[in-house]
């Protein structure tokens, strides 16, 4: 097949849209990813836009804005319990931003020539910072209302005092693991995910250009994969979003009562 | 055997890590199913923990996976 490699990895490049601006060292251009941050946030404002109409009998768009803030509501109120309700709009946006920058980023409007959309939470970068922020939030939150006793947390109730030494360097790796984990999770399975779509593509294409008996063959099973493998990846963007918030507010319960 | 050869099957090796952890969400999906169509109408409210323990399992595979592309694109 002398079509030339296709590499999976281009659809990932991070690319500036204007002449490149820099502050100082710093390069603040903005970037295809910055464009899509903004279109999340934009799409974001304008799904809960329509909920602000405060009807007393709800239409349709203000039950689903009810819906969402209900399930956010329900999720932090189990996970957390008591003194969870404040965290509610941080859990809102986390869990928000990163459904619809993975979905956005799933959108095949590629059939457009040149439209190709970007999967924000595609990169390491944003998904660490995210992870950080969450656990950033569980430290503040837990030195603020509890002081040193915060650190109470690595020493297990009714454990007995001669498994201490192991148990506290064990509960305290897996305490620091915690912001890498969360990170890594949605990074990577955006990546895979993506990934697999393009070399499922590549293989439609280079199957149509080969012609003969096997190619058309090739690229119509190929096809059939990357439906299948597109539901997957909704169901996956779902998840993963709801696997982030839900293990912050675990996280937020463990800081807020230490156990 | 050249370095680049050596490079492919090792992260073929790796890839071989990303099937071990289907078996393991396989079994935690497994689980809670078993247990659910046992006593149904305690299955919703231990949702939660399904997704966490799917969370878990599925990290580790892709935490393989990431090995198998660390060594494909980042290792020169």
């Amino acid at each position: 097949m002398s079509a030339g490699r296709i590499d999976p990895m281009e659809q990932f490049h991070v690319a500036p849209l204007t002449r490149p601006i820099h502050l100082g060292a710093f390069d603040i251009s903005f970037t295809n990813s910055a464009l899509f941050m903004v279109v999340v946030g934009a799409l974001l404002a304008v799904l809960v836009s329509g909920g602000l109409k405060r009807q007393l009998i709800p239409g349709r768009w203000q039950v689903m804005v009810e819906m969402m803030v209900g399930f956010v509501d329900n999720m932090v109120d189990t996970s957390i319990g008591k003194g969870g309700k404040k965290f509610a709009p941080y859990i809102f946006s986390l869990f928000f931003f990163i459904l619809l920058s993975n979905l956005v980023g799933v959108l095949p409007l590629a059939i457009v020539p040149g439209l190709h959309t970007f999967a924000v939470t595609s990169h390491i970068t944003v998904t660490a910072i995210l992870a950080f922020f969450s656990f950033g939030i569980v430290l503040v939150v837990g030195f603020a209302k509890h002081g040193l006793k915060f650190f109470s947390l690595f020493v297990p109730h009714g454990a007995p005092a001669w498994l201490m030494p192991i148990i506290i360097p064990v509960e305290f790796v897996s305490f620091m693991v915690r912001p890498f984990s969360l990170g890594l999770r949605l990074f990577v399975a955006m990546t895979a995910g993506h990934i697999l779509l393009e070399v499922f593509g590549s293989f439609v294409v280079q199957g149509l250009n080969a012609g003969g008996a096997l190619g058309p063959l090739v690229a119509i099973l190929s096809f059939i994969m990357i439906v299948g493998v597109s539901a997957l990846e909704l169901l996956v963007c779902a998840i993963q979003a709801y696997v982030f918030a839900l293990l912050t507010s675990l996280y937020l319960h463990d800081a807020v009562h230490l156990h | 055997m050249t370095d680049l050869g050596a490079m492919y099957i090792g992260a073929g090796l790796a890839a071989i890590g990303v099937g071990l952890a289907a078996l393991g969400v396989g079994n935690v999906f497994g689980s809670f199913l078993e247990g659910a169509l046992r006593n149904p109408g305690a299955a919703d409210g231990q949702q939660g923990r399904l997704f966490i323990g799917f969370a878990a399992s599925e990290l580790l595979g892709l935490i393989a996976f990431v090995v198998a592309i660390l060594i494909l694109f980042v290792v020169k």
